[in-house]
């Protein structure tokens, strides 16, 4: 047993494994929704005590799954907080990487993770739609994406994914008796085994044309060819996977399933999908870059500046004409992604810190204000449109102040979170000398402050909906939200610990790569 | 037509040359890409061309694993057939609650959400 010392370094992964499968087993086994047909017998009507006691058992049985599932991100985040890395940084036969770059991005995606679960559940409860599978497929999927941001294998790249997707097309369309969310999953199916296929398709060129699946070996055969003919097999292949991983990251032109499935899909879930599978996908696509395209990063960076100017663009324009708040949300992403390619333009560490340094602000953002959109319910009914949030400021003075701060923060204004990440990103721009992009980036960043500050309007200046107010805030959903606007606007106080913290990691990753 | 790949010289291309399978790999991904954007009709049609374009990059793999000489390329492939029909069986059901709901597979229905 050569590599059971490795296994220390996978602690996380398999705290979420076991959690994950001994969850699902409670699941499968406890008495919950299911008691009631064994007490009362064939043929007899249940009666209205008896649905009282099958409610709570369900009730009771969700939150356990819900909790534990919460539980097992939580331990496994204290697993990987030690940030322990061994020595030549590969694990298992250079099939995984562990670095501190992959650390940080573990974080970012198990807080993410462990914060939607939180912040959405009584919603899902509320809706019918929560399902002792829900928390379970959320923990498969971050397996999955722990795998991807640690591959070092393309095998383990692809099994790492398919893991993730396979568990997210279910999240997707989990509100079965919904046609928005069986619609939406159908569209993420389709769209995402396209973009599987696609990359696919490039993995095996690479493979084709350098014999090597595992990433130094590739970059090394890349190397070594680089005196001869320029390889278009690989430059294909590269094209290829940077076009299946822009389906996952939702960038422009391959977008085109966010808006449907943003709306489509229950909210809870929708903020799941905003916030964590870019995270996954922004990793992968980094440590492809860097450690094994390296010799193609002037081909690479001219691909990403076209996704990035494209995504900012259509995200910015096209947020202006949405009516619902979630199909607005999903633009805004498609815009937040452009910016955060900026960085990946830039073919250097700094910029690259730049990238995870609006990533690891965009977490917090996304989830606050989420957070306030899960709020939006009144009698029980979950709201959608736009114009459900005019007047908010009259009856929840601070859930209007709160939406008001991450609206301001993505808008990118001075002293809140997400101004430093757009500083940060467009300085890496353009030390870079990629002053076009910065450019767009900027008039981009102009035309969504638009859209922010309009839903500001709505909730400061409009005249108060005939209905009423919103139902009262959950409390665990009212915490959530004053934590991250919390840590929206303190973050100008100390900003230095997190900023070095995240260069640390993007060093991390330049270097393993030399 | 002069220079290009025409069929009389791929048929007298040596055994030993992978160049036929890869062109019939390339043209299996292409048309299973066209099958899921150019088919309006039937979403089941979408499912067998999602299979074509993993079934060609299988044959892409194990024609490139023979060429090298190296067994990696054919474990992908076993792994990308298991998840293949994984996907497959995760697709069917997801289409089935989508039928369930609406009645009809047809891809031009699929248009609840616009804009």
């Amino acid at each position: 047993m050569p590599h059971l010392h490795d296994i220390i370094y996978l602690l996380p992964e398999i705290i979420l494994l076991l959690g994950a499968l001994s969850l699902l087993m409670i699941g499968a086994f406890m008495r919950g929704e299911k008691i009631a047909p064994l007490a009362g017998g064939g043929g007899v009507k249940t009666t209205m005590k008896d649905e009282a006691t099958i409610a709570v058992a369900a009730n009771r049985k969700n939150w356990l799954l819900a909790g534990g599932a919460m539980l097992v991100i939580a331990l496994a985040l204290m697993a990987s907080l030690p940030q322990t890395v061994p020595d030549g940084n590969e694990i298992l036969s250079g099939m995984l990487r562990i670095d501190r770059f992959g650390h940080a991005v573990k974080i970012f995606i198990l807080i993410g993770t462990g914060f939607s679960l939180l912040v959405g559940w009584r919603w899902l409860m509320r809706a019918k739609a929560a399902m002792f599978e829900l928390p379970v497929l959320m923990l498969f999927a971050v397996i999955g994406m722990t795998q991807m941001v640690a591959a070092n294998n393309l095998i383990v790249l692809f099994l790492g994914l398919e893991l993730q997707n396979l568990a997210l097309y279910v999240l997707a369309s989990s509100q079965r008796e919904s046609r928005r969310s069986s619609e939406a999953g159908l569209k993420y199916f389709v769209l995402g085994a396209l973009s599987s296929g696609l990359l696919l398709y490039g993995m095996s060129l690479l493979y084709g044309f350098t014999g090597a699946l595992n990433y130094d070996a590739i970059a090394n055969n890349i190397a070594t060819q680089n005196g001869g003919v320029m390889p278009y097999g690989i430059l294909i292949g590269m094209i290829f996977i940077i076009t299946g991983i822009g389906f996952k990251i939702s960038a422009v032109p391959f977008h085109m399933w966010t808006p449907d499935v943003y709306e489509g899909a229950p909210t809870p879930i929708t903020n799941f999908f905003a916030v964590v599978p870019k995270l996954a996908g922004f990793a992968v696509i980094m440590r492809l870059l860097v450690e094994v395209f390296g010799e193609f990063h002037v081909e690479a960076g001219q691909i990403l500046v076209v996704l990035s100017m494209a995504s900012m663009v259509v995200g910015s324009l096209a947020a202006i004409n949405q009516r619902s708040i979630k199909r607005l949300m999903a633009y805004s992403a498609i815009s937040h992604v452009g910016y955060g390619l900026i960085g990946l333009a830039g073919n250097n560490a700094d910029a690259y810190a730049a990238t995870l340094v609006y990533l690891g602000i965009y977490v917090p953002m996304t989830l606050g204000t989420f957070g306030c959109i899960l709020a939006m319910t009144r009698g029980g009914k979950p709201l959608d449109e736009l114009s459900d949030l005019a007047g908010l400021a009259k009856y929840h003075p601070w859930l209007a102040a709160a939406l008001a701060v991450f609206m301001f923060s993505m808008a990118g204004i001075p002293p809140l979170a997400g101004f430093f990440a757009k500083f940060y990103i467009f300085r890496s721009a353009i030390d870079n000398n990629l002053i076009a992009l910065a450019v767009v980036g900027v008039l981009s960043s102009v035309v969504s402050a638009y859209y922010y500050c309009r839903i500001i309007k709505l909730i400061y200046f409009d005249p108060p909906q005939a209905k009423g107010a919103l139902d009262p805030l959950p409390r665990e959903v009212a915490w959530v939200i004053g934590l991250t606007a919390m840590v929206i606007l303190w973050f100008v106080l100390w900003p230095n610990g997190y900023i070095d913290w995240v260069r640390h990691a993007a060093t991390d990753l330049w270097k393993g790569s030399e | 037509m002069s220079n290009g790949l025409s069929l009389a010289s791929l048929i007298t291309l040596p055994m030993t040359s992978i160049a036929p399978y890869l062109v019939v790999a390339a043209v299996l991904f292409t048309l299973g890409v066209f099958g899921i954007f150019l088919n309006r009709r039937n979403v089941i049609v979408m499912l067998m061309s999602i299979e074509l374009m993993l079934l060609a990059v299988n044959l892409n793999f194990v024609a490139f694993s023979h060429q090298l000489g190296d067994l990696g390329g054919q474990i992908f492939a076993l792994f990308i057939l298991t998840v293949a029909a994984a996907e497959a069986a995760i697709g069917l059901a997801i289409l089935l609650i989508y039928f369930r709901n609406r009645g009809t597979i047809a891809v031009d229905d699929a248009n609840m959400m616009q804009g």
